[in-house]
């Protein structure tokens, strides 16, 4: 998967499914604090990019991702790994 | 005695008959039914396919997608109430206001997020563990409606949660009555709210023989005190009421509907769904009540059956009322507002709660509908088919929920 895909399917999951205005998505966007997405809604997150990407997604690396750009980082290493 | 009073300064409710207190009491004025055939689950295989529901109900006029996907649908529906109580009584607090502390909530639910449960037990089997909603156990516990009022209006007193079936909210009112008059706080939300029509609570509740299986006549279905009725009709919905000090209203010009006067409680050591047969336990909650307001059974003026339709509690429940006010049984104008609502459950006693004291403000009494052929055993005033100007002085509401839990509130007129 291109990484463009990676990012345009994050960025409508960051909408359809927490809510997130799409405005707010940058790659540089914190998801605590520019988003504001608290503990609970980082696990909803990762169930989103399990889900959806069919990656699995180790809690420890999970603690890593603070941006937006880290997730897509995340998903693209796990997909061509 | 003690000699902080608490008033009534807000009201706030979102049920089958109108989604908000004005156009609900019209609708219960006018003896309109908020039941209906059931749209929002599966029901063909259900004993009971009528309910009232809230078909129009959109969270999403009042809060955003993601905060209000975080909420089962009874908080939800306990939120709108609470908001519009608050409104109402211009109550409202900034982040980190002194005010804010001496202000709380108590909420009654019977189920509280059963909707959430049943969704997270169908992933459970069918996926797995890992699949869980982070915010399903939030969602589910029935805490929570009072919590998210918390967080989302700055109310930073006590805050607790009555989980007394059918009886929760009229719980959740006098405790919060009496934790103002114990100085705890000087305001508090008190309400309740279920959104119990799921196939789980209406499959359950059917076993337990305890829902009306009218399903082709739903405005009919609900008929406190007629000898055709044949249970329950399930309902979903909220209120809220904004208890003060009455000082602290006075003090803040706010407009003042009625004053909580007394609280009875009482459990019938009997059975898990059936009352105590002659109703013992309901009278002793209601002598109990008028004994905490200081009256005798002869001034009460008007009084909100529990009324539920079901065999058991309609002729309980007269007996009980006529345990308590002997010759004045058959004079003071009773009704039931179940009969137009349906049975919301946890949030039934605060709905009847906003009834009993639009009926103080206005007086005038909602009447009991579908009351056409009377059970004999029931032959008190349920004041059928049409509203009836009543001086209400004061106004008890009965509420009694499975497991016995006999609970009774009297407001009365300034």
């Amino acid at each position: 998967m291109e990484r463009t895909e990676i990012e345009s399917k994050l960025t409508d999951l960051l909408v359809d499914e927490l809510g997130i205005e799409r405005d707010d998505i940058r790659a540089d966007a914190t998801f605590e604090e520019d988003l504001d997405v608290d503990s609970l809604g980082v696990v909803e997150l990762l169930m989103a990019l399990e889900d959806n990407f069919g990656v699995k997604i180790p809690d420890e690396e999970a603690e890593q991702i603070t941006t937006v750009g880290e997730a897509i980082d995340l998903v693209e290493k796990k997909l061509n790994a | 005695m003690n000699d902080r009073r608490v008033v009534v300064t807000g009201l706030g409710t979102v049920n089958p008959v109108a989604g908000d207190v004005e156009s609900t009491w019209r609708g219960l004025l006018d003896g309109t039914s908020g039941v209906g055939p059931i749209t929002s689950i599966e029901a063909s295989d259900l004993p009971s396919q009528i309910a009232g529901e809230i078909t129009d109900f959109d969270i999403e006029a009042f809060m955003p997608r993601r905060q209000a996907r975080r909420m089962d649908r009874y908080a939800q529906l306990f939120w709108v109430a609470a908001r519009e109580a608050l409104g109402d009584s211009g109550i409202a607090y900034e982040p980190d206001d002194p005010a804010a502390y001496r202000a709380g909530v108590v909420v009654g639910s019977g189920i509280g997020g059963v909707t959430t449960f049943e969704e997270e037990v169908t992933t459970l089997l069918e996926v797995g563990p890992h699949r869980l909603s982070p915010f399903g156990i939030p969602k589910i516990i029935a805490n929570l409606a009072g919590g998210q009022i918390s967080i989302d209006f700055n109310l930073y007193g006590p805050n607790t949660t009555a989980v007394t079936a059918c009886a929760a909210s009229a719980n959740a009112i006098g405790d919060a009555a009496a934790i103002i008059q114990r100085g705890a706080a000087d305001v508090m939300l008190a309400g309740g709210a279920d959104a119990a029509i799921t196939r789980l609570a209406m499959g359950g509740f059917a076993q337990a023989r305890a829902l009306s299986t009218r399903n082709d006549d739903p405005q009919g279905a609900s008929r406190p005190f007629d000898a055709g009725r044949d249970g329950f009709v399930m309902a979903e919905g909220a209120a809220a009421l904004v208890l003060e000090e009455r000082e602290h209203a006075l003090e803040r010009g706010a407009t003042v509907y009625a004053e909580v006067v007394g609280y009875g409680m009482s459990a019938d050591g009997y059975h898990v769904t059936l009352p105590r047969p002659g109703g013992d336990g309901a009278a002793r909650a209601m002598q109990s009540a008028l004994d905490d307001a200081g009256i005798a059974a002869e001034q009460v003026s008007y009084i909100n059956a529990h009324g539920t339709s079901t065999a058991a509690n309609d002729v309980t429940e007269t007996m009980a009322i006529k345990t308590v006010f002997g010759d004045h049984a058959y004079r003071v104008p009773i009704s039931s507002t179940k009969s137009m609502t349906g049975h919301l459950l946890g949030g039934a006693g605060a709905v009847e709660a906003v009834a009993s004291v639009l009926a103080i403000r206005d007086g005038i009494v909602p009447p009991t509908i579908n009351l056409t052929d009377p059970d004999p055993e029931c032959d008190l005033d349920y004041v059928p088919g049409e509203a009836r100007t009543v001086d209400v002085q004061y106004a008890m509401s009965n509420s009694f929920g499975f497991g016995g839990h006999n609970v009774v509130l009297v407001f009365s007129s300034q």
